[in-house]
């Protein structure tokens, strides 16, 4: 293919990945912004998620559209409210303490695991996109005939992944619109500021907590719903987004939404773009590289504070 | 209490009846249970299975499982091993070759099997052959690898029951460059594996007078692929891909989109989609397509009695999927090495007079010894040339096509087609 | 008796028991115990980062795989000895970890934590990019021929297990010197209050990467001593899941005491040994384990015993 169409084509699928990466992450956001918890089960909940939409779809039969539909409702409800019973009986038993947090949340990611290799099995399972047109794409060249126009070879985009992108923008929006607009977002902000002050002013410092934690689990839910018609359902699936979702949160800045988009986009971007110049293996580690030194020269990252 | 009396009386009178019935039984059979008799003296068989049962292993390790404990029935209703019932210890090694050398450990001190088989990632079998060595323990793998022919391993490590991957593509290619194309791109995952296949199938297809014109090595950490496609050039002819790991789909779905209604040639080898259903959404695009099967999933209309009897055994439906679920499809294509191979094992033992881990040189003599094996109910894959130097095994191979959503045999490759030069004699080295 | 002479006395008659239950323990469980003490080399090492001076690294795995294969392949393309291999690989954990240590100290908490890991991260994708010398995931074996040292072969079960026990010996008695020599004590406080520590004149910066590469050398003398025992080198373990191993075996057994990690691996590793004679499922066994753990025993096991019994545990 030639530089051009490649490095388009390169920067779609650059996109695509950028909003994966902010729908996997902006659950972790929260809970992470709000609770200062590294809770390891986060791409378990994110692995959940993309299960319940493979058996919601595979029940639900007919139109792909409505297992979907169907599978956006039910999945981050279960998965929201299985993740405030873990909190409710394990973390806050526990006081948050950040140490036992990990081990306990590494107990339950093997939990997790072995439940669904039991139930769902260990094999890769697909569920079909609500719609998925191949989108051929045009380019443009000044050739012996002047400005021309024309179908490259392999440069397209399917409809499905500019919904993903579309989507992922529309739930950042409604984030963001909870978080500085409504009383939760209000109650929420206080809590992340000063737990102890929050807690002085009446605000139920623990339920706030059991929300936010299954709020951040719904998220990563939702976000496994609307990947997996592009990936597949997989009992160790949760494993990379939980690393990314980490990545992305911390390069953006702890607590900072907006900070966890434009990590998103950047590490995104960077992924698709530096795989035009390098073979993929060089390419991938590069990309993690530069992205790593985005820490070394803003140690608390794109939009954080420093302490 | 005379209620009582009678129902003791009834009770005896039944008891009598029933083992009666037994013995007549018993006698109706009475070969067999010669066999079991002879063997109720001393102690089963232990077999020790290393079972990828977690971890990213955890589909094949499943159909590993269903195919082993299949021919294991089998074995023990014809009588066992030297009359001896065998018994199979699984321990699963989570796909990690850490606990892969752990697992090998506890079945020579803890279970005190008589050998270990079973491993098909070859990560875990790198991991695992030093410490089979070490503790002499016999070590069947299944694995396709190259590892035990290309002379790392050692003596305790054999292949008999499935063709290395060198083999497969080596007989692959002549079909490639005759019937597909002579310029090809490979695309594999950038692990050992996948530069296996580059490496033998670049050397393969240059002798048939092609050539590989790009290979793309993809991280395995990758979940999207659509951005390296532009690397293929325009001038290819075939497109050889060879996946493995949980996001194959996404991978043939994305080529589908990328090239959208006019594609290359594509041929691919049945790992991408070991335990995939090929009426997965997405899979459309692989119609007309060509596969390397190591055993063809989908019954063929040619379909032997021994291909139907070893289906029944193992739970496969003739579309290659369990018979109690059809979308739990079967790594048909590797599995057999496991029904093979214990095969392999129960003569090995039976000619050698295998007695106790005392024997184990001996079994492995005598399994070095063997060389050609009939297409038969106990090689169901096809005949096979066991060379006793290198501890590997060659077969035939298949090609099939993707028609109708299903895959038609196409090519069966000759054993001769997948020799190469011997590269270790083990038979030269010491216990 | 002094609180120092008990804990001398502790440690070494811990190695003491270690040395004799060769002779009593049936052969599985001595050759268990080979494998749990080069791990627990790795936990130590982790634990002086982590327990001591409050580091939290996920990128420990490349440290471990630094050893490994900067053993490894030193042994197979330059034919260096056991010895000078062994040395090899440490020098090269030596130049990582004080890279790695001067990048990511720039930040700290839980950006440290993913600055460690994306390095790593990067670090296992470059053994697969030069898979053509270390054939990736696959990994490679050292003939056993090449595993002797001063003439044992150390393949043999007696031979492993001593020099498993003299490696762990040496760590874990330079290790229990140094946190409680003026040094040591120097980390502690800047775990417990970095600013102070500051502010009494020490510097940090300096104190806190000598610790990542004391940390990272430990690490890496247990990956090279795990290829030359057990005679295999993959990037297996230099996956994230071998970075996380040693938080957890370093939060069960008790961060910040010296005798924590053993008992955190010797755990773990018979929590999934013992549980998977049980069921197939052992997986749930242990995930359930450890959730009770943290809600039972909040400070790990040697956390809870110092807690419980012995008051002065180092």
């Amino acid at each position: 293919m030639d530089f051009g169409p490649h490095l388009l084509l390169a920067s779609l699928e650059g996109a695509v990945a950028a909003a994966i990466l902010a729908l996997t992450a902006i659950g972790l956001s929260i809970v992470f912004g709000v609770m200062r918890v590294v809770n390891v089960a986060h791409g378990e909940f994110y692995m959940i998620g993309a299960v319940i939409a493979w058996w919601v779809a595979s029940i639900v039969g007919t139109h792909p559209a409505l297992g979907f539909v169907a599978a956006l409702v039910v999945a981050p409800l279960i998965v929201g409210m299985l993740a405030a019973t873990a909190d409710k009986f394990i973390l806050q038993k526990i006081d948050y303490d950040p140490d036992r947090t990990i081990v306990a949340t590494i107990g339950l990611l093997y939990i997790i695991q072995q439940i669904t290799l039991m139930t769902f099995g260990p094999e890769a399972r697909p569920v079909q996109p609500p719609f998925n047109t191949r989108l051929a794409l045009p380019w443009f060249e000044f050739g012996e005939n002047g400005f021309e126009m024309y179908w490259p070879w392999g440069l397209s985009i399917t409809s499905y992944k500019l919904f993903v992108i579309f989507a992922a923008i529309a739930i950042m929006l409604a984030l963001w619109m909870l978080m500085t607009r409504t009383k939760i977002g209000l109650i929420m902000r206080a809590t992340q500021q000063d737990s102890d002050m929050a807690k002085a002013f009446g605000i139920p410092v623990n339920r706030v907590y059991s929300w936010v934690f299954g709020l951040g689990a719904g998220l990563a839910a939702a976000g496994a719903v609307l990947v997996v018609p592009m990936q597949q359902a997989h009992y160790l699936m949760g494993h990379d987004p939980l690393l990314l979702s980490f990545i992305v949160v911390i390069i953006g800045g702890l607590g900072s939404l907006p900070g966890t988009v434009i990590a998103a986009i950047l590490i995104g971007m960077s992924d698709g773009i530096i795989s035009v110049f390098f073979s993929p293996t060089l390419a991938k580690i590069i990309a993690t590289l530069v992205v790593a030194m985005v820490l070394v020269f803003r140690p608390n990252g794109l939009m954080g504070r420093s302490n | 209490m005379k209620n009582f009396d009678l129902t003791k009386s009834t009770l005896t009178r039944r008891k009598v009846l029933k083992t009666l019935g037994a013995g007549v039984a018993a006698a109706s059979i009475l070969p067999r249970l010669g066999g079991i008799a002879h063997a109720a003296t001393s102690e089963p068989i232990r077999i020790g299975f290393q079972a990828h049962r977690t971890g990213i292993g955890a589909a094949y390790g499943r159909w590993y499982s269903r195919a082993t404990s299949a021919a294991v029935t089998r074995i023990n209703d014809m009588g066992g091993i030297n009359g001896r019932e065998v018994e199979i210890i699984t321990e699963d090694d989570g796909t990690d070759p850490k606990r892969g050398a752990e697992v090998i450990e506890k079945f020579a001190k803890q279970h005190e099997v008589d050998v270990a088989f079973g491993t098909l990632y070859s990560h875990v079998v790198y991991g695992s052959a030093p410490r089979a060595g070490e503790l002499k323990l016999p070590y069947f793998v299944v694995s396709e690898g190259h590892h035990v022919a290309s002379g790392k391993l050692n003596r305790y490590t054999l292949q008999p029951g499935i063709t290395d991957v060198k083999s497969q593509v080596q007989a692959m290619a002549p079909f490639v460059a005759d019937n597909l194309g002579k310029k090809v791109t490979m695309i594999f995952p950038d692990f050992a594996f996948g530069h296996d296949h580059r490496d033998f199938f670049t050397a393969a297809i240059e002798a048939q007078g092609g050539e590989v014109v790009e290979s793309i090595a993809i991280p395995p950490t990758e979940t999207s692929f659509t951005k390296y496609f532009p690397r293929i050039p325009r001038e290819t002819e075939v497109i050889y891909h060879v996946m493995v790991g949980p996001a194959v789909l996404t991978f043939v779905k994305e080529l589908g989109e990328f090239f959208g209604p006019n594609r290359p040639e594509l041929f691919g080898f049945i790992d991408s989609l070991e335990a995939v259903d090929f009426a997965s959404p997405g899979l459309e695009f692989l119609e007309g397509s060509y596969f390397w099967e190591g055993m063809a999933r989908y019954a063929q209309a040619d379909q032997t009695d021994i291909d139907k009897t070893y289906r029944a055994a193992v739970g496969v439906d003739n579309n290659g999927a369990s018979i109690s679920d059809s979308r739990d499809v079967a790594t048909f294509s590797h599995m057999f090495g496991c029904w093979e191979t214990l095969n392999i094992i129960k003569r090995g033992m039976e000619t050698c007079g295998y007695q106790g881990p005392a024997d184990r040189q001996s079994l492995i003599e005598a399994v070095e010894a063997m060389s050609d094996m009939p297409y038969s109910l106990d090689h169901p894959q096809g005949a096979k040339r066991f060379n006793g130097k290198t501890h590997q095994t060659f077969g035939h191979q298949y090609i099939s096509q993707v028609i109708d959503g299903k895959l038609v045999v196409k090519h069966k490759t000759s054993i001769e087609d997948g020799l190469y030069e011997d590269e270790v004699d083990y038979t030269k080295q010491s216990f | 008796m002094t609180d120092s002479k008990r804990s001398i006395i502790l440690h070494l008659s811990f190695i003491a028991v270690l040395a004799l239950v060769f002779f009593i323990l049936p052969d599985y469980h001595t050759g268990n115990l080979a494998r749990i003490m080069v791990l627990a080399i790795f936990a130590m090492g982790y634990n002086f980062l982590f327990g001591y001076t409050g580091l939290l690294s996920l990128g420990h795995a490349l440290f471990f795989a630094t050893g490994m294969y900067g053993l490894g392949m030193t042994m197979q393309f330059f034919d260096l000895s056991s010895g000078s291999a062994f040395i090899a690989g440490l020098i090269c954990a030596l130049l990582v970890s004080a890279i790695i240590g001067a990048l990511a100290l720039r930040t700290v908490g839980v950006a440290f934590m993913i600055i460690t890991l994306m390095f790593s991260q990067a670090g296992y994708l470059i053994i697969l990019y030069f898979g053509e010398y270390s054939r990736g995931d696959e990994g490679f074996i050292i003939a056993r021929e090449a595993r002797a040292f001063m003439g044992f072969d150390l393949s043999d079960e007696t031979n492993r297990y001593y020099a498993a026990l003299i490696l762990f010996s040496i760590c874990f008695l330079v290790i229990a010197k140094l946190v409680n020599s003026p040094f040591g004590r120097t980390l502690i406080a800047i775990r417990e209050n970095e600013e102070r520590a500051k502010m009494l004149g020490y510097d940090v910066a300096k104190y806190k990467l000598i610790a990542v590469i004391i940390s990272g050398v430990v690490s890496g003398a247990a990956g090279a001593s795990y290829a030359l025992l057990f005679g295999y080198v993959g990037a297996t373990f230099a996956t994230v899941q071998y970075s996380i191993f040693p938080l957890l075996w370093v939060l069960l057994g008790g961060a910040g005491t010296t005798i924590g990690p053993f008992i955190g691996v010797l755990f773990m590793f018979y929590l999934i040994d013992l549980s998977s004679v049980v069921t197939p499922a052992y997986m749930l066994i242990a995930g359930v384990v450890l959730v009770l753990l943290t809600l039972f025993a909040p400070q790990g096991l040697a956390g809870e015993l110092r807690k419980r019994v012995f008051k002065w545990l180092p």
